[in-house]
């Protein structure tokens, strides 16, 4: 495999320009520079809110600066609270081409939409000199997340997922699963699997927090088509959830953003710390993916027992799915069929296996069927974190 | 004896030995049992109604029909016992539930957290107008 280098060391899979808008008022004026550029990894991310955020400019700039970036325009209106001079100068720190487009000031619409795209060409001329190295397995950072679940998720996609995380894990790659909220049930075994003494009683923060969470909004991480699909509680659905993350000890907790320090396997905590304010911790999946993201996943491992279609700006989404009927389906919108599993087409080894080929392939360059149909969702929510405790990270 | 969950044969038309035997010969079992402590098993093809389900060396008719992922009953549970599946509770039983029996919303409650439904949903705003 090669892999684009970035001066913080990282290596991306992919050498894509992002545009970002810093406030919904400027999201019509960034999708119009983007579209002549659609099909040539340029692609769209922002943040709707007009009022700033410590979680909002810390995913951004994780965003911008994520490993599969090469470039950055930044599209402000003007009047909103983004501190956008502060991540112009810390993208520009790494030595990426990175501008600021102010709506306000280049005189409207049309003027900002015109000098976008001009900015666009030239960066692209000076991406290409980006220097192109050796990937190593253990260069990945992967992560992993379910999505309309139904009752099969939990007995092929996502144990298959885990067969694969253990390989990932085994040989020095960075693993990450998430979603704590949909991990309530499981939290003493999964301590169980704490590879230091500290950690156990901090994972079992982390459910609690994402129990107590929950219970202050009413109900849990569980849409209607989960119980359509079969699930038919909360423990239920998180038990199925939980075989993600295979059988590997786990090695740290991190939070949105926080990029795992070595190899190994890590539990995303993405519920908010403090008094509930926020709402919906997960309030869609595309917001989960760009959370992984955000933390550096070069890829998303997307299980799916119902049928979801989503992908996503900056890293390619691997869909895994879980259900042999949705893949009859939706098979154009699936990267592995996991579901043969129950129709005695495959083992869950053949299909793990099947999973970590295809990271490799999707890694090395080949589209996965979320980027060849053009997929490039992003969502950024409001959201408020505390660092992560002593204990949550190897040492 | 079969369990009260059984309904009269006379009144499964379409029923032949012959269909059901060779069914039970030519396909992968129905149903999977993910961890021996389990008190439901899993449906792994979508099973229409008066189809034979195979449990404990007794044959169940299915009486509504059940999804691919669905649960059906190991054995009979009492109200209020817990729900075993991949070795570990999923909830309570909030009814009795017959061998072979459906198990979903209407009959088992999680410990945790409440289920939400759309039928649920719909009713909540019907009541806020």
């Amino acid at each position: 495999m090669k892999g684009y280098l970035r001066s913080d060391g990282r290596k991306g899979i992919r050498n894509v320009v992002a545009v970002v808008y810093l406030v919904e008022c400027a999201h019509h004026v960034a999708r119009e520079i983007v579209l002549p550029f659609r099909e040539q990894q340029v692609h769209l991310i922002g943040f709707s809110g007009c009022y700033p955020n410590a979680y909002a400019y810390r995913m951004l700039q994780r965003l911008c600066t994520h490993p599969n970036v090469g470039a950055t325009l930044l599209v402000s209106l003007g009047c909103e609270g983004f501190n956008r001079s502060a991540l112009l100068d810390e993208i520009r720190a790494t030595g990426r081409p990175a501008d600021l487009l102010v709506i306000q000031q280049e005189g409207g619409t049309r003027r900002s939409i015109d000098q976008g795209r001009r900015w666009i060409e030239s960066a692209k001329e000076q991406m290409e000199r980006t220097p192109i190295v050796d990937f190593f397995v253990s260069d990945l950072v992967v992560g992993t997340v379910c999505g309309g679940s139904d009752a099969t998720s939990g007995i092929t996609a996502n144990p298959a997922v885990g067969l694969a995380f253990d390989r990932f894990v085994a040989e020095g790659a960075a693993a990450i699963f998430e979603e704590s909220g949909e991990l309530i049930g499981c939290e003493q075994v999964m301590a169980g699997r704490a590879a230091r003494a500290a950690l156990a009683p901090e994972l079992l923060r982390c459910v609690d927090k994402a129990a107590r969470y929950y219970t202050a909004l009413g109900h849990g991480s569980f849409a209607p088509g989960n119980a359509e699909g079969g699930l038919s509680t909360q423990e239920e659905k998180s038990m199925g959830a939980y075989c993600k993350s295979g059988n590997s000890p786990i090695s740290g907790i991190l939070k949105p953003g926080d990029v795992p320090p070595q190899g190994g396997l890590y539990l995303l905590d993405v519920v908010p710390d403090g008094e509930v304010r926020w709402g919906f911790p997960n309030i869609n999946d595309v917001q989960e993916i760009g959370e992984l993201i955000a933390c550096g996943c070069h890829v998303t491992l997307f299980t799916t027992g119902r049928g979801s279609v989503v992908g996503s700006a900056i890293s390619p989404v691997i869909k895994i799915c879980a259900n042999p009927e949705t893949y009859r389906r939706l098979s154009e919108d699936m990267d592995v069929n996991a579901g043969r599993i129950l129709e005695g087409g495959a083992t869950l080894e053949e299909v793990g296996a099947e999973i970590f080929e295809k990271v490799v392939r999707v890694a090395s360059g080949e589209p996965s069927a979320s980027e060849a149909l053009g997929h490039q969702e992003c969502a950024v929510v409001y959201k408020s974190f505390e660092p992560v405790g002593p204990g949550c990270l190897p040492v | 004896m079969l369990s009260p969950a059984v309904p009269d044969l006379n009144e499964v038309d379409e029923w032949s030995l012959e269909r059901n035997l060779f069914l039970m010969k030519n396909t992968p079992p129905q149903l999977l049992r993910l961890h021996s402590a389990d008190n439901v098993l899993t449906v792994i093809a979508t099973m229409e109604p008066k189809e034979l389900l195979e449990i404990e060396g007794m044959q169940v008719p299915v009486r509504n029909r059940l999804p691919i992922g669905h649960k059906v009953a190991a054995r009979a549970i009492g109200v209020g016992e817990k729900i075993i599946k991949y070795g570990v509770p999923i909830g309570s039983a909030t009814a009795e539930i017959a061998l072979g029996e459906h198990v979903h919303t209407h009959n088992l409650k999680s410990d945790y957290l409440p289920t939400f439904e759309r039928e649920t949903q719909s009713r909540f705003f019907e009541e806020k107008i």
